[in-house]
């Protein structure tokens, strides 16, 4: 008896180390960056790190990555297949929208939809030749990332589009409440939406509980249930008296949300979602059981492009242009933060949540470099250490479990 | 027995413990080993023999174990593979460590290049291989690519690739488990042949028959702590003797017994024909025909290769073969299953022999594993009820007497037998009314089959039909109501619980096969 109740002891706390290494590893990158920025760089603490304005600029820095992280991993649960065509679809996408939007002055809302299902396209056509026809996904998606980047310098004939309308621009880069709010109402509507969110997750949370303990099902210990939401509540609450020191709550976050949302729900709690995992953690007895796996490849690569086509317009309203160059690298970014965040190379492990804190880590390190004043070269050299560092302990720590 | 004396003792581990986190795998092991003995170690499984001799290999290197292993008058400490290697211990594994796109020469001198670093001597190469090859009894060529020849044939590359090295100590994992029996039968023979000649042999193994066909001594393991030594021609060395240390009490009735009770035809298949997926024209399922009653277990016997898995598998909603024919009739009904998912709607099961390859996904825990077939049980369009699915997983594991820690333990660190308990649980989990068990009991240990042999007169007290294709006879016999033999892809015999025996059984693919050479004359 005394061995058991040692073990339940010890247990949900290297459980919680283990399951959460990269939300700590996150927290103390941050805290590192704002050390060093204090105390090397001598900035003020308004020029930190954690400031309302750098924040905000934060998510739509990296909103794109987000974006595209979430479709990667699906990708690479599958099988640890990855899409290298994503910077791709992202300037061809862009440059449809440019040409729709500035060009010919198409309504925004139909060149949106438009350039959704342009997305859609591309993915069904590489989807179809690597779900159904077997072509290695790596060998589909290069050519992919030499057409799409072809077909988008062709529609831009090597120009630049830019001068997009305010009513599109607004729809992703402006502020809730609008920009046109008195400022001191800002600050009391976003500190009411992150109470409101607060109240509306522990009520969902207590009633799951609640539900559990009725039917007898084993339940996280009354300390960790508080604490972990007590953590999550005082994080939602600084980030919105965060976000309402500045402009208000960035548009661009709820779109982030929405889609880390559906996907997350789609990922832990649908059947489909399920066959992902299946797929990539033994493909042949998946099927076996019963499970279509080409469909579930066709479903990751369809979705994939859809994302990028997401993302395209997101970025083309962050930048006000539509460039050939647009996209350039992102399916790396993606990439990296999908296997940062805890995806595994052979795929059938990782979660949406994982992939992205995985970006916010790249983001943060970029962002905190930037503010050092770091050479850009020297970035990369910094965030290919990160990646591949987070990929052996990956490999590593899964090695290690084996053994035992 | 003054022989016995004077032999020079090769080998002795003393005390070994080894711990893993939270766990003692190796609790105070002794083994000695003679010089120019074949030594079996036999246990259950999880029981740490590979553990053993992962420790004395040195892949788990010295300073991660308690106890002294002392080597030819020598304390070894061995902190790498290639240490005990230069010492003359080879290791065979259970999996094969071939390249399959290599030659078997290339294989034999991996990592022990003929030759210059700058400049391979193919010529040496080859010369040599072609030798050891002989010593193995191999008639291949060394030029012949791995991929191309049977897993009976490997298994002697892997032994002529020991040899290269000069090899006093030979180890070998389970070498018999994908064998069929007249290559198993080949392979201790040469082990014998190897002992005549001074070798040692330090040999794993399920099969008790051929522990005790082989072996001079049997060390037997239980829960990681040696329970004894048996020696030939002292000891009792019958297959009740050594089962009896294996678990610890006497195992009077190897198979439960159990009343039939035999109903209506659950599952008929009509002249089935099947091809081969690659290799068009070559029928892997000649005009089969046979019947599955409710509340009966039918056994289908046949050597490796006799084309059983192929048979269950195309059946199992075409997931094996091309030009499918036949007629299959569940419940006398006339049925087209053309996917795994029409099957499974269909109330058809299928239990794979491959249950790491085919089976199980390794990296998710057990809950996820038992509701894969059948996940319409646990969801509401396409959304999933997880409260349902554990309480499902739980009730699965309570029936099969999973051991784990619990439901999110995952698949991959289970023992052999309680992952083929999970693998059960998720196609009783099905629901089926026909059960296609492949290789049911196939690696696991004896307690385990006991345990999958009560699950399976559970089954059919619960009028549910299962098919057993299995390679060990013993199990057929004590088994099945009734029994077919196939034998390159045709059925070539059909007996009753009564006719069946090891010679009946045999008798009917001798026979088939002699026809055949007749009829090619």
């Amino acid at each position: 008896m005394t061995e058991t109740k040692n073990k339940s002891v010890a247990r949900p706390l290297t459980g919680f180390l283990k399951k959460n290494t990269m939300v700590i590893a996150l927290v103390l990158v941050t805290v590192l960056f704002e050390i060093l920025i204090m105390t090397v760089a001598h900035k003020p603490a308004s020029q930190a790190l954690l400031t309302p304005a750098n924040i905000s600029n934060l998510i739509s820095q990296n909103s794109y990555v987000v974006i595209l992280a979430v479709g990667m991993l699906m990708c690479i649960l599958t099988g640890g297949n990855i899409d290298l065509s994503v910077g791709s679809i992202v300037a061809l996408v862009g440059a449809v929208a440019g040409t729709l939007i500035v060009n010919m002055h198409v309504n925004i809302w139909l060149a949106m939809i438009i350039c959704l299902m342009v997305g859609l396209a591309i993915g069904a056509w590489q989807a179809y030749w690597i779900a159904y026809i077997r072509i290695p996904p790596f060998i589909v998606t290069l050519a992919g990332m030499l057409l799409w980047r072809g077909l988008a310098q062709i529609i831009l004939d090597g120009l630049t589009i830019s001068g997009y309308p305010e009513s599109y621009l607004n729809l992703f880069n402006s502020y809730v409440p609008g920009g046109d709010a008195e400022k001191g109402i800002i600050l009391p509507v976003t500190l009411v939406i992150g109470i409101v969110l607060c109240a509306v997750y522990l009520a969902t949370q207590f009633m799951n509980r609640a539900k559990r303990k009725r039917n007898n099902y084993e339940t996280q210990s009354t300390s960790m249930f508080w604490g972990k939401n007590a953590v999550l509540c005082v994080l939602i609450m600084a980030l919105s008296l965060m976000l309402g020191n500045h402009k208000g709550l960035p548009t661009i976050l709820i779109l982030l949300a929405v889609i880390v949302l559906i996907y997350a729900y789609y990922t832990q709690n649908t059947v489909p979602g399920r066959h992902l995992y299946a797929m990539g953690g033994n493909e042949k007895a998946a099927k076996l059981s019963g499970i279509n796996t080409n469909r579930t490849m066709f479903f990751a690569y369809t979705n994939m492009a859809f994302l990028s086509a997401v993302a395209a317009l997101v970025v083309t309203a962050r930048f006000n242009s539509a460039a050939p160059s647009a996209g350039n690298s992102y399916e790396m970014d993606a990439i990296g933060a999908c296997f940062i965040g805890g995806a595994s190379a052979y795929g059938g492990t990782g979660t949406v949540g994982g992939a992205v804190i995985g970006a916010v880590f790249m983001g943060v390190i970029n962002n905190g470099m930037s503010i050092l004043g770091i050479d850009a070269n020297w970035q990369k050299v910094v965030k290919g250490l990160v990646l591949l560092a987070a990929v052996i302990f990956d490999v590593v720590s899964k090695r290690r479990a084996q053994s035992e | 027995m003054g022989g016995i004396d004077l032999a020079k003792k090769l080998l002795e581990m003393r005390s070994i413990i080894k711990e893993f986190p939270g766990v003692r795998a190796l609790d105070n092991v002794n083994l000695e080993v003679e010089e120019g003995e074949i030594h079996a170690l036999v246990g259950e499984n999880g029981a740490g023999k590979s553990t053993l001799m992962n420790v004395l290999s040195g892949i788990y290197p010295y300073g991660t174990y308690q106890g002294d292993i002392i080597y030819d008058k020598e304390v070894c400490k061995f902190s790498k593979i290639n240490d005990s290697e230069s010492k003359g211990i080879a290791i065979i594994h259970q999996e094969l460590a071939l390249v399959p796109y290599l030659t078997i020469g290339e294989n034999m001198f991996l990592g022990n290049e003929q030759g210059k670093t700058s400049r391979i001597d193919w010529d040496k190469t080859y010369d040599l291989a072609a030798k050891y090859l002989q010593t193995v009894g191999l008639a291949e060529s060394p030029r012949t690519q791995i991929k191309d020849i049977s897993v009976g044939k490997q298994q002697l590359v892997e032994i002529a690739k020991a040899l290269t090295k000069n090899v006093r100590l030979l180890i070998l994992d389970e070498p018999t488990a994908s064998l069929n029996e007249t290559d198993s039968q080949k392979l201790l023979d040469l082990l014998l042949q190897f002992k005549s000649q001074g070798m040692t042999c330090i040999i794993i193994s399920h099969k008790l028959t051929e522990v005790s066909y082989v072996a001079d001594k049997i060390t037997i393991i239980r829960d990681g702590a040696t329970i004894e030594t048996l020696v030939k021609g002292v000891d009792d060395f019958h297959e009740e003797r050594i089962i009896k240390g294996m678990v610890g009490r006497e195992l009077i009735d190897r198979f439960p017994k159990r009343e039939s009770h035999i109903g209506d035809v659950a599952m008929e298949v009509r002249e089935w024909c099947a091809e081969h997926p690659t290799y068009a024209g070559r029928m892997v399922c000649n005009h089969v025909s046979l019947n599955v009653r409710r509340g009966e277990i039918v056994g289908i016997s046949g050597l490796m290769g006799a084309g059983r898995t192929e048979l269950a598998m195309s059946i199992f909603g075409r997931s094996y073969g091309t030009n499918i024919n036949g007629t299959l009739l569940l419940n006398g009904q006339e049925v087209h299953l053309r996917s795994v998912t029409d099957a499974i709607n269909h109330k058809l099961a299928y239990v794979t022999e491959d249950r790491k390859g085919n089976g199980l996904i390794l990296s998710n825990p057990i809950r996820q594993n038992t509701t894969l077939a059948r996940m319409e049980r646990i969801s509401h369009h396409q959304i999933l009820d997880k409260d349902l699915e554990i309480k499902y997983a739980n009730e699965y594991k309570d029936i099969l007497r999973t051991k784990c820690s619990g439901i999110e333990q995952n698949v991959g660190n289970l023992s052999g037998g309680n992952q083929q308990k999970v693998l059960l649980s998720k196609w009783m989990f099905a629901e089926p009314d026909v059960l296609i068990l492949d290789e049911p009991t196939r690696g696991i240990d004896v307690g385990a089959k006991y345990e999958i042999y009560c699950i399976m007169n559970d089954l059919v007290s619960q009028g549910k039909a299962v098919l057993m294709i299995s390679s060990e006879m013993p199990e057929l016999l004590g088994m099945c109501d009734r029994i077919y033999v196939m034998n390159e892809g045709a059925v070539v015999g059909e007996l009753t619980r009564e006719q069946a025996s090891q010679e009946s059984i045999m008798a009917c693919i001798l026979k088939s096969s002699g026809n055949k050479g007749a009829m090619a004359i």
